[in-house]
């Protein structure tokens, strides 16, 4: 770990001046991830901003019957929270298929939209890796790549995005509210707030230079059965080899989003139209270009296996 | 005490104490944070320093440029130790790479600078601005593809016997398929630390250590002193499973920057560590063959095994239980070790057998159904009551029937159907079985009973705990011989300066350590009965009191003002070569694998044990059903995936190296059957802590197969492997 200062933001727009003032700085809230990336020396921030007392712990209604998700509500008061579990069921049960308790308590709305690969060659500092050193090289590629993307890779980058959460809130196409360092406001969908790798996989979200987000907000419920199928090695704590979020109406139309297959949670709208078709109908546009290693087309088969348990879920 | 005639009626015998479910007597200690485990030593070792471990980053090569100008320069920076500051450094004789690497460079993260400042965070911040070039030297990374250079190691020996391939290509039925283990990593909670002092010429080592003699001489070694000037402390150990069998980087590189920094310094090596710098299970390839006849008798057994080390390692023998499981007349047992250019490979628990079951127990599952047996019969047909080899020499015990029959009676194997058949909703259900089985062994152990004039009686001898229960049956045994209650024993453990025990490993360590307590308190029992002017022979320990005819007196007294002390060892002549010693015991599992996307999910687990006396059944459970969780990892997801590019293992933290979690294991049950074996030693036990994980594996396999009647026979077995032969979905 890299010596560093830091200081107390008072105001979510303060914290973001601050954060464009030095280069490099970043936001600690719960600390889940950027503690552990930090001590390997993959994150080596010069400065930390803790935004843990500004008050962003707050779930409310928003005018237009959805709810504001403030940045600082930890995933366990998400998941637990009676309008959530009621209305958004797919967000409290991804946000329970994901961590630990202890890690839950913890971690933060924004904090887990932002969390980074779990890429093995991304945490080791020894290993070329153009996420952690840009123009390094992708030692994955090539390399043990069983738990990497299989959809929407590059040859720059396969590593995965690790949440659960995120799948859930891209099904439900929350938004991304954020403040910047000049004060403005404004919305980010979730669709375009993670980026695909391409040539700077480095570059992670929509955000720009001290950029704050404030609020997660998730639109109107749009009813139907709410799933979220996670599948792994180990019956809990563990990444997901492949995540389905699902909400099915009754009359089989929904939405689907993955984990475990991208660089950020994925979704392809145009595929939801054959949901009513069973699994089979949706992986064409679903996979599309799908780019697999020997080690992750399992995932492909998986996929359709998977997002078919969830389809029977979703009509018993 | 020398153990050469098999076990008679002794003080033992009573069980007032011992084999009682007795609470660990260290329990309050260590859930209340008050066992100072290594690294915690403040007190013993105050002022302490703080070392960081560099690792090299290349498998093979050597150094060709090493700048610390940067990392000098730091805060906090005290010194730095690297090849060229240590002086000539001797290797350990239990260690295959030098614990401080530089110029050449053996594995990845061998270490090759320490770092120590005046804080953690200060040595770390440090250690990263250590610059590092290397020359990079091709290395072999692949066991699959060496396979064919592999040889005998000079310790392995071949079991030839009959004629193998003439009985082989003449059985009515065979079966030859090969079978593959992933590296394994031992990954106890407690990662390698050590805390090290000086005071002139002598060494304190607090350090996390499973074999302190071992230990004590390796550091003497390695540094070039005497074993004299060496002491090494260690009575609390956060697991070690064959990983703390050895001395390990953090212990030297604690002295030398100790010596450097001239104040006490400490090391833990950080948890990634774990993986690539110290040992690990290695990888093995083992095919079986088996040929028998029509209806079930084995009359070829063939078993070759492949591993790999670096030159100078030794094998992981998995063909170790094959020897001695199963009859049969002809036998082709080898096992060949590769030179392989990944980080050390050495003991976890169970060595051998472990890996050696959970390849065997599938292919006696496989057979048994080509036979169309069912699998406990077919291994009931092929029991053995002698050594296959040696005919002349029959087990000490051996239960193995018992306890396969005892176990399907308790866990309903009856129940069990035909392959793929049988469902809970969307989950196949399966059930399956195997032998477990580990040989016993037996160690030379010492220890020291002190009386004092208040009747306590202090037992010390360098025998560690590493989380089995040592203290509670050291102090069992004590009470035992002793006549006392549990409340009048302490015991003293772990410290270099005691008498030299058998130390844990190997699960030699619960027998053999308690053994040498009972022959010292055999002579102390004499001491205090002569002092009485008692006949020994006639004497009873008992209440606190020593008895003879209508004569008593209080322990206390009898010990006299100053106490009484006495000193012994167990040592064991030949029972064990006239005798087969090993440990039997049959697992039991039911799985269920989800037919649409076939996660596996273990539902129960039983495992029947028969390992002579069972010292206390609470701490042989927690022994037993740990090592079934340990089994459940191997079977299901621990895998340390070597990327053979550039000869690492690349999983090397605790979310990329799974292991068992509490949702992994909802139920554990074990039996332990009724058993004495007098040729063990007079404590008639045997060790139990390898036993429960031998075979624990296989019958997983086999529960997966049973339920889904697909045979996954390359480890760990996960979803992906299942996925293509799964039934169709909708």
């Amino acid at each position: 770990m890299k010596s560093f200062t830091y200081e107390r933001a008072t105001s979510p727009a303060e914290a973001a001046a601050k954060a464009a003032k030095t280069p490099g700085a970043r936001f600690i809230a719960g600390g889940t991830n950027l503690l552990d990336l930090m001590k390997l020396e993959i994150e080596t921030p010069p400065h930390l901003i803790d935004v843990n007392g500004l008050g962003l712990d707050k779930i409310e209604a928003t005018d237009d019957g959805g709810l504001r998700i403030g940045a600082l509500v930890r995933n366990t008061d998400l998941a637990a929270d009676d309008r959530v579990r009621r209305d958004y069921g797919v967000l409290s049960r991804a946000l329970l298929a994901g961590a630990s308790g202890q890690l839950r308590n913890k971690a933060t709305t924004a904090g887990n939209l932002l969390q980074r690969t779990r890429c093995p060659y991304f945490y080791d500092t020894a290993q070329a890796c153009n996420k952690r050193a840009p123009g390094s090289g992708c030692s994955a590629i090539g390399g043990f790549s069983r738990q990497h993307a299989v959809v929407g890779a590059s040859t720059a980058c396969i590593a995965t995005h690790p949440s659960d959460m995120a799948v859930a809130m891209r099904v439900l196409d929350a938004q991304v509210e954020t403040v910047k360092p000049d004060g403005k406001t404004r919305r980010i969908k979730i669709a375009d707030f993670h980026k695909l790798p391409g040539t700077t996989p480095h570059i992670e979200t929509a955000l720009q230079t001290g950029e704050f987000i404030t609020a997660v907000t998730l639109p109107k419920p749009i009813g139907g059965s709410h799933v979220y199928h996670k599948i792994r090695d180990r019956a809990s704590y563990a990444f997901a080899l492949v995540s389905v979020a699902a909400v099915i109406q009754p009359d089989g139309t929904g939405r689907v989003a993955l984990g475990g297959v991208a660089h950020k949670p994925w979704r392809v709208e145009k595929a939801e139209t054959d949901l009513p078709k069973g699994a089979k109908a949706v992986m064409a546009k679903l996979m599309a270009d799908a780019t697999p290693t020997p080690e992750n087309e399992f995932k492909i088969t998986l996929v359709e296996r998977t997002l078919s348990a969830a389809l029977m879920d979703a009509r018993a | 005490m020398k153990f050469d005639t098999p076990a008679t009626t002794n003080p033992i015998d009573q069980l007032k104490v011992v084999g009682k479910p007795t609470d660990r007597i260290d329990g309050p200690l260590k859930t209340t944070g008050m066992a100072p485990y290594a690294y915690e030593q403040h007190e013993a070792a105050p002022n302490a320093a703080y070392g960081y471990v560099v690792g090299a980053t290349i498998a093979k090569g050597t150094i060709a440029a090493l700048d610390l100008s940067k990392a000098e320069s730091a805060p906090g920076v005290i010194t730095i130790v690297t090849a060229d500051t240590a002086g000539k450094l001797d290797k350990g004789n239990f260690n295959t790479a030098k614990l401080l690497g530089g110029p050449e460079i053996e594995h990845y993260h061998q270490a090759i600078a320490l770092v120590v400042a005046e804080t953690l965070e200060q040595a770390r911040s440090a250690a990263g601005l250590i610059k590092v070039r290397y020359t990079k030297a091709k290395g072999a990374h692949d066991l699959e593809a060496i396979r064919t250079t592999a040889t005998r190691h000079k310790d392995s020996k071949d079991s030839l016997v009959g004629d193998f391939a003439g009985a082989f290509s003449a059985a009515p039925v065979q079966l030859d398929v090969t079978y593959r283990t992933p590296d394994h990593a031992h990954a106890m909670m407690e990662p390698h630390a050590s805390i090290a002092s000086w005071e002139d010429d002598q060494l304190t080592l607090w350090t996390a250590n499973q074999m302190i003699d071992w230990g004590r001489g390796d550091v003497a070694k390695t540094l070039g002193i005497p074993k004299d000037n060496v002491r090494l402390i260690s009575p609390y150990i956060g697991g070690g499973f064959g990983g703390k069998l050895f001395v390990r980087a953090d212990a030297i590189l604690a002295a030398l920057g100790s010596r450097q920094a001239k104040r006490p310094v400490k090391v833990a090596l950080p948890r990634s560590f774990m993986f690539n710098n110290t040992p690990h299970r290695p990888a093995t390839i083992q095919r079986i063959r088996i040929g028998a006849s029509k209806d079930g008798k084995i009359s070829a057994i063939g078993h070759e095994n492949w591993s790999g080390d670096l030159a100078g390692g030794g094998p992981e023998d998995a063909t170790q239980q094959t020897k001695f499981l199963y009859a049969g007349a002809n036998r082709l047992i080898t096992t060949r070790l590769a030179v392989l250019d990944l980080p050390e490979g050495n003991a976890m628990r169970a060595p051998g057998e472990a890996p050696g079951l959970m390849a065997l127990e599938i292919a006696i599952d496989e057979m048994a159904e080509k036979l169309g047996l069912d699998p406990i019969k077919f291994r009931v047909i092929n029991d053995t009551q002698v050594d296959p080899e040696n005919p002349a020499r029959p087990f000490s015990q051996r239960q193995l029937i018992k306890c396969l029959h005892t176990g399907a009676d308790n866990f309903g194997w009856d129940k069990r159907g035909a392959p793929g058949k049988t469902r809970d909703g969307r989950w196949l259900t399966g059930m399956g079985v195997a032998a477990a089985f580990r040989n016993n062994l037996t160690m030379k152990s010492a220890a020291r009973v002190k009386l004092d004039n208040k009747g306590v009686v202090t037992v010390e001898t360098d025998m560690t705990d590493i989380g089995t229960g040592t203290y509670t049956i050291i102090a069992q045994t004590a009470a035992e011989m002793m006549g006392v209650g549990l409340d009048k024993v302490v015991v003293k453990l772990g410290d270099s300066s005691f008498p030299v025990s058998a130390g844990s490993g190997g699960q030699w360590g619960a027998n053999s350590s308690t053994a040498g307590v009972y022959a010292a308190c055999v002579k102390l029992r004499e001491m205090i009965a002569k002092s009485q002017k008692f006949d020994p022979a006639k004497t009873t320990f008992a209440d606190g009191k020593v008895t003879s005819g209508r004569k008593s007196i209080d322990l206390g007294k009898a010990a006299g003002a100053s106490g009484m002390v006495a000193e012994d060892f167990i040592e064991f002549g030949d029972l064990g070569k006239t005798h087969q010693q090993s440990t039997f015991g049959a697992h039991f599992v039911e799985v269920g694998v989800n037919e649409v996307t076939a996660e596996i999910r273990i539902r129960r687990m039983l495992a029947v044990c028969a390992a002579g006396r069972i010292l206390n059944p609470k701490s042989a459970r927690s022994q037993v059903i740990g090592a079934m969780t340990m089994g459940a990892g191997a079977a299901l997801m621990e895998d340390l995936v070597i990327d053979k590019r550039h000869g690492f293992f690349v999983n090397h933290d605790l979310a990329g190296y799974e292991v068992p979690v509490h949702a992994d294991i909802p139920h554990q049950e074990v039996i332990f059957l009724d058993e004495t074996d007098p040729m063990s030693s007079p404590m008639k036990a045997k060790g139990v802590g390898e036993l429960g994980i031998c075979g624990v594996g296989a019958a997983i396999a086999n529960a997966v197969y049973n339920a889904t009647a697909v045979r996954v026979r390359h480890y760990p077995i996960t979803l992906d492997k299942l996925l293509k032969d799964m039934p169709q979905i909708a």
